[in-house]
């Protein structure tokens, strides 16, 4: 907001060049942009959903002779996944006082993504085991879509964590690149728990 | 130029051990990081795509015209040739005309130097956003030559048509259609945070929020516009896809699915669409009335907010493109009333443009008629679509060619006339050469006078209960009797498309042999006209990079020498 309130005509009185007010830095910025517009893509899949279910023949959710979701399990798995994003508040907070320190809680928090991942693999191998397939009806087809876009956004996500461990434990990690890279990966915690409701409940 | 090209080279691959003598010819094109760079070559792809969208026009409107006959440089045109030349003349023309050349093009000019910053604050993302864009233009040009043919089934894409190959017959064709459109949709993403993000953090010292050229702020509204809307429209894109390839049943109402939710998620799209494209041009409109009025701006922050309010109602009206689409009638009711709404912004607008030219020193050169005539020829565009919005007449009118010539009276406006008048005033900018007035003076009046002879015959015909997608009026013995209208029609358009050519011609002799321009020919106020022309890598010294003291329109203020006040100048 430094831009707005800018006391013309800038700079210092010797006329050196001055530097230019970031809102934010550009990294963040860009990002949350980029999350806005996923934000939207999101919306745009569980309006979809909702619109599909609602004119189900017969009101019938899931529709008949297709299986039910694992409610309960993916509760624990989302769970692990809200986990990860706390943890990594933690990792955040430890990055301020020194940048060691935060390697132990942002390697729990990219550990327990790669938990959640994995855990949604296994469930699908498992629907797809019992007959739920994306032809088999569209309860299937929002299911796999839906989540399966959730899941390349984690995926996504932590391939960026990757990336900055590495930096991190390099030491080269600058403060404003780890907050981009953290908070995608608080766009994919805080949008699970909105399409865990939706598609499963 | 060889050393900027060089530098230019030297940042992309910095990292490169072999940067020191890179690649010559034609790759430092093709990796150039130069916002100016990467700007000529939407500006010059979005022509050539104007180019083939301009072909398309000719082979179809002479098989309305003439019926059958066989189309010299093209051919005999079968039905299924024809449903794909209507298809992607329509998809080239919003997707890979419009909105490379006003947003991508002039965005990337324009920005960093209308801020005073020496490039985008993403120079390789902007890089990778163009390289995506030409994939997508060869995915739409090779999908025009697969077996089966381009996909036919109209811009709007609409399930079943569009998902089904049983339906469309052209499998490859409509999965490579929609490839390009989503593939064109990334780039523009890339782009839009680009151009945000670049106004929000690059702007000289000492330049506020108000002190900003409004075609800069027009480019960026229109940016937030396109990224707001486009999720859904991916979505929809991803589903239809799966419609297509894998046999999902999205949008097959036998399957549980509902067609009807494609128009929703296209139109929510679609319709803010309209106005992604019309505000670059209204801005580019706006700066050049201001600068050849020689008066300042009328209502510089209403016209900022009225652009910001176009835009939330934007999102609000999608449902009028529906009305015949079974939607439930007191939802039209609704959709009707935010439609007329948007009128009163869009109102704004013009009487903004009007107000400033009320008292103004007006001198008519080529941008100028370029600029006014955006103003009269929109102005019809805009009250046609009153008649489209409400639902009532919309019922009778739907579908007929008074909605193409309406969209056309909206879209050429923007995309034509945005683009002529915007290139004719930054030319001598962008090349360093002054334009012939006079061979753009005839290639204006060569361009409007057939362009409004090609439209205004299609509304009489669309009142006369014209359907839009037909092949061969011959075949309806009621529309037949209009025949002369449609070969005015045609006629008209050949005539326009042949008065192109001055255009060209004007380009090359202007660029080989015109005037010097020097830094401000047209004595503007805004950043851009205080570097040299063209500018150099960089835009201005490192040492002396630009510092703003007022606001860009300060055209004619009494008791100064000048009628202008560069916004660079401390006093």
């Amino acid at each position: 907001m430094e831009t707005m309130t800018l006391d013309r005509p800038g700079g210092d009185p010797q006329g050196r060049p001055m530097p230019r007010q970031k809102i934010l830095p550009d990294g963040v910025l860009g990002m949350l942009l980029f999350i806005f517009t996923e934000a939207m893509l999101f919306a745009g899949m569980i309006s979809a959903f909702v619109i599909v279910k609602s004119q189900a023949a017969g009101q019938m959710w899931p529709p008949y002779g297709q299986p039910r979701l694992p409610a309960q399990e993916t509760a624990i798995n989302t769970a692990a996944l809200l986990l990860s994003g706390i943890i990594l508040l933690f990792a955040q907070y430890a990055f301020k006082k020194s940048e060691t320190r935060a390697v132990v809680p942002f390697g729990i928090s990219i550990f327990l993504g790669l938990f959640f991942v994995a855990f949604q693999g296994v469930e699908w191998a498992q629907m797809l085991g019992q007959g739920l397939t994306m032809q088999s009806s569209t309860y299937g087809a929002f299911f796999y879509l839906i989540v399966g876009t959730h899941a390349l956004h984690a995926l996504g996500a932590l391939g960026g964590m990757a990336w900055a461990c590495v930096k991190l434990t390099r030491g080269t990690l600058t403060q404003s690149a780890f907050t981009t890279v953290q908070l995608f990966w608080y766009f994919v915690v805080i949008v699970w728990p909105l399409l865990y409701w939706k598609v499963y409940l | 130029m060889a050393q900027a090209a060089t530098e230019i080279h030297h940042e992309a691959h910095g990292h490169d051990a072999h940067a020191h003598h890179g690649p010559q010819g034609i790759l430092k094109y093709i990796w150039s990081t130069d916002h100016k760079m990467i700007a000529m070559q939407y500006l010059f792809t979005g022509m050539f795509m104007g180019i083939v969208g301009g072909f398309m026009a000719y082979v179809f409107r002479m098989q309305l015209a003439f019926p059958g006959v066989s189309v010299p440089l093209f051919g005999v045109v079968s039905p299924g040739e024809y449903n794909a030349l209507v298809t992607n003349h329509g998809s080239i023309m919003i997707f890979w005309v419009a909105m490379p050349v006003l947003i991508a093009a002039f965005g990337n000019y324009l920005i960093p130097l209308m801020i005073g910053a020496d490039d985008m604050v993403f120079p390789r993302i902007n890089r990778l956003s163009f390289q995506i864009f030409l994939v997508s233009v060869l995915m739409i040009l090779a999908s025009l030559f697969v077996s089966g043919g381009g996909f036919g089934g109209a811009w709007t894409s609409y399930p079943p048509l569009s998902a089904q190959s049983q339906y469309n017959l052209t499998s490859i064709g409509a999965t490579m259609w929609l490839i390009a459109v989503a593939l064109e949709f990334v780039a523009f993403l890339l782009g839009g945070i680009n151009f945000i993000v670049t106004l929000m953090n690059a702007r000289a010292p000492g330049m506020k929020a108000y002190d900003i050229p409004v075609v800069a702020w027009m480019i960026v509204i229109a940016s937030i516009l396109f990224m707001l809307s486009v999720g859904p429209l991916i979505a929809g894109a991803i589903m239809l896809l799966f419609d297509q390839t894998i046999g999902t049943g999205f949008f097959d109402p036998a399957r549980g699915g509902d067609p009807i939710l494609w128009q929703h998620l296209f139109w929510f799209f679609g319709h803010p669409e309209v106005y992604v494209v019309l505000l670059p041009a209204v801005g580019i409109v706006i700066d050049i009335v201001a600068t050849f009025a020689r008066k300042k701006l009328f209502g510089y922050k209403i016209m900022i907010f009225t652009a910001v309010a176009t835009g939330v109602l934007s999102f609000f009206v999608w449902a009028h493109h529906q009305f015949i689409a079974g939607i439930d009638p007191r939802m039209a009711n609704i959709f009707t009333v935010t439609t007329l709404l948007i009128s009163v912004p869009i109102a704004e607008l013009l009487f903004v443009m009007i107000a400033t030219l009320y008292g103004g020193n007006i001198k008519l050169n080529t941008p100028m008629l370029w600029a006014l005539s955006f103003i009269a020829e929109f102005l019809i565009g805009g009250v046609t679509g009153i008649f489209l919005g409400a639902s009532g007449a919309d019922i009778y009118l739907h579908d007929t060619y008074f909605v193409l010539a309406h969209f056309h009276y909206t879209f050429f406006p923007i995309a034509i006339i945005g683009t002529f008048a915007g290139f004719t005033y930054w030319f001598p900018k962008m090349f360093g050469k002054m334009m012939d007035d006079r061979l753009g003076k005839i290639h204006f009046w060569g361009t409007i006078i057939p362009f409004n002879m090609i439209f205004i015959p299609l509304f009489v015909l669309g009142l006369g209960g014209q359907h839009r997608r037909i092949y061969n009026f011959q075949n309806f013995p009621e529309l037949a009797a209009m025949q002369p209208f449609r070969v005015l029609a045609t006629v008209s358009l050949i005539i326009m498309l042949l008065f192109q050519l001055v255009f060209f011609w004007n380009c090359i002799k202007s660029w080989r042999g015109g005037a010097k321009a020097g830094r401000n020919p047209w004595k503007a106020n805004t950043l851009e006209w205080t570097t040299e022309s063209p500018p150099p890598h960089g835009n201005w010294p490192r040492d002396a990079m630009p510092r703003v003291y007022r606001g860009p329109y300060e055209y004619s203020v009494p008791g100064r020498e000048d009628d202008y006040w560069p916004q660079n100048l401390p006093s």
